[in-house]
């Protein structure tokens, strides 16, 4: 898989409006727009159809942030695993982001450290048939 | 075995059937391999099945063309079968949107495609290899009419961000400038010695020849300009007739922009065998597969029935399923049982069935491709550039864009198939609304028509795998590991139910694969039966 190509969003604010910037977005943001989304939705609402998507929105299942990173690095039923085509920085940064917006208010923080250390690895051999 | 009975030695037909009918499909297959029969995939003849017991009912979950195979060789054999789809609409992932028809993803997103007459979106499917075997002897005895569908087109466009400036540039020019550079470079190779140690001498003027042809070279063993090479690549004057018949050779392009291009890749995927030449496409879209298939089952398929558990107690198979118009909820008893539900969705269902099996179902995840389709006044790609079907490649998020195979020369609106995606794109784009979608595969397709692509527009449909209510996935995604953990578990008949679809199958993701496993579930569920 190809390697997400992210763009450095905080490099480009100019000093001379410093005063009246918009907050930086979110660093996961991005992230959870450009992958989360395609299934869980733009709102986290999820989705139920034959089967469910389930809503991240309010979700207590992400207060122990150890589920999550198993989750995202791993996968889960339909959901593949993301380790090997989002970075270490990337997945902390996403799960961060879920845990802070939608309605979940959990206050720690995740860290690459912690994906490298409670993390799954990507399988090998994993292959795309078209 | 009639064989011994007809009184004269048998066929070759009637002994493949006979090994087939004593040891199963595998011995088939390699008696076939013997006798030089064997294709690419193992398909051996429908399996005719016969002699189940009387009263005997299986519950067929899904009505795709596995579950619909499945219900249609098991009532030949003398079951009686009930089909539960979750849609409603046969066929499952073998779908064609049409003019008229709207699907709503999950989200709650609802399109109406306003497309013309008798032209369509393939979500899914969309070609089929000239070996699928199994598939094409169903499409001909189901009455399912087919085409050629064009897979390589050398009038089509190549467009890479990285080479020609972002310009589109014929597959004709590149494809021949990459085998004409790459003759003359091993051509140099020989006669600076560079090969000495891997070839006789004889062997290395031999290869020298062989070069001159398929790369055109001149008779310096040059690609250069000239006769040889323009009839590859194309003229810059063509030939024509009378005072200005003599056509003027082109200048074939630098290697290095050659090798910026990528074009190797495009080749080289036209050399896999899934996409090598025949390729078919059913006339009027690939959902007439799947109505081909219900016309076997008519009266067999119960739709909108969502099923959301399945017993094995008690010596009988019991589905409970919701009707999602009404939202009544029954059960459905049968002896045994052939589920077809893909396993992003059976994973979420109660299963009753041993832990290896539960275990499996959970153990594959799916993945995502995007497809969408642009609809045009006019066909200009014909019109304009004499592109008759097959496709033209890019490096933007859409990854393609493919002409219609069929209608080839009508006038009139029609389709193209704007966008097909892979990898990190197919989430971006699932992320999208449908809107966003096609708006963004119009902005990208646009590189290879300009002036025309959004201008001769009239609507788009986009169907994002992901976000399909009844799959919530593309295909299954098995890896090395996974298969060998799992896969032989999952495709074992486990007490009542067998399991059946692609993702029981090493021909994951096409059509092939859902039959193929169908075939071999069914086969071996009525052995089972026969048995008990």
């Amino acid at each position: 898989m190809m390697r997400f190509v992210l763009f450095a969003a905080a490099a480009v604010a100019a000093p001379a409006l410093a005063a009246k910037a918009p907050p930086a977005p979110h660093p996961g943001a991005e992230v959870y727009q450009n992958v989360c989304q395609a299934c869980h939705m733009a709102n986290a609402g999820g989705g139920e159809g034959a089967g469910k998507i389930p809503a991240l929105a309010k979700n207590g299942a992400l207060e122990a942030a150890g589920y999550p990173i198993m989750v995202v690095t791993g996968g889960k039923g339909a959901m593949p695993w993301f380790r090997g085509s989002l970075t270490d920085q990337q997945i902390a940064d996403v799960i961060n982001y879920v845990r802070s917006h939608f309605g979940n208010r959990y206050r720690d923080k995740v860290t690459p450290a912690m994906i490298e250390e409670m993390g799954l690895p990507a399988p090998k051999g994993g292959n795309r048939e078209r | 075995m009639n064989m011994a009975a007809a009184g004269r030695a048998p066929t070759r037909r009637e002994v493949l059937r006979a090994i087939g009918l004593m040891a199963g499909t595998a011995v088939l297959y390699q008696a076939m391999e013997v006798l030089g029969h064997a294709r690419e995939t193992q398909f051996a003849g429908p399996p005719n099945l016969q002699g189940a017991r009387p009263g005997t009912r299986v519950v067929v979950l899904g009505a795709g063309l596995a579950g619909m195979l499945a219900a249609y060789e098991l009532s030949k054999a003398g079951y009686n079968v009930q089909i539960l789809e979750y849609n409603n609409r046969p066929g499952g992932r073998n779908w064609s949107l049409y003019g008229g028809d709207t699907y709503t993803e999950l989200g709650g997103a609802t399109q109406k495609v306003g497309f013309a007459d008798g032209n369509y979106l393939n979500p899914g499917p969309w070609r089929i290899p000239y070996h699928h075997r199994a598939l094409l002897h169903y499409c001909k005895a189901f009455g399912v009419k087919l085409e050629p569908f064009m897979q390589m087109n050398q009038q089509a466009l190549l467009h890479s961000s990285k080479a020609f400036g972002g310009k589109p540039m014929r597959y004709r020019e590149l494809h021949a400038d990459w085998d004409g550079h790459v003759a003359e470079l091993m051509s140099k190779a020989i006669d600076n010695r560079g090969l000495d140690g891997v070839l006789t001498k004889e062997d290395a003027d031999r290869l020298k020849m062989a070069l001159r042809e398929w790369g055109a070279l001149d008779k310096d063993f040059k690609y250069a300009k000239g006769w040889g090479s323009s009839r590859r690549r194309g003229f810059d004057r063509p030939q024509g007739g009378g005072v200005l018949g003599e056509p003027i050779p082109s200048e074939p392009y630098a290697f290095k922009d050659i090798m910026d291009s990528g074009i190797w890749r495009v080749v080289a995927q036209h050399m896999s065998i899934d996409h090598q030449h025949t390729m078919f496409q059913p006339v009027g879209g690939m959902g007439m597969i799947g109505r081909g298939f219900a016309r076997q089952v008519d009266g067999k398929i119960r739709y909108n029935q969502k099923v959301t558990s399945i017993s094995q107690q008690g010596g009988k198979v019991t589905v409970t399923h919701t009707d999602t118009g009404t939202g009544l909820v029954s059960t459905t008893e049968a002896d045994y049982c052939v589920c077809t539900i893909p396993l992003s969705v059976l994973s979420q269902i109660d299963v009753d069935c041993s832990p290896g099996l539960d275990a499996a179902i959970r153990a594959v995840p799916y993945s995502n491709s995007v497809k969408v389709g642009l609809e045009f006044r006019r066909r200009f790609w014909e019109e304009d550039e004499a592109i008759y079907g097959g496709i033209s490649f890019t490096d933007r998020e859409i990854s393609m864009i493919s002409y219609p195979s069929g209608g080839l020369h009508s006038s009139g609106p029609a389709v193209v198939l704007g966008a097909y995606t892979f990898g990190p794109a197919s989430y971006k784009f699932a992320g999208m609304t449908p809107e966003e979608r096609i708006q963004r595969a119009l902005e990208q397709g646009s590189v290879f028509h300009p002036g025309r692509y959004k201008e001769e527009f009239i609507g788009g449909a986009a169907v994002a795998w992901s976000r399909v209510p009844f799959t919530l996935g593309c295909c299954a995604m098995w890896n090395e590991d996974t298969r060998k953990e799992h896969y032989q578990t999952l495709v074992a008949v486990d007490d009542r139910l067998v399991l059946a679809g692609e993702h029981a199958s090493y021909v994951g993701c096409w059509m092939e694969g859902a039959i193929l496993s169908s075939l071999d579930a069914v086969t071996r569920l009525h052995k089972r039966a026969l048995e008990a």
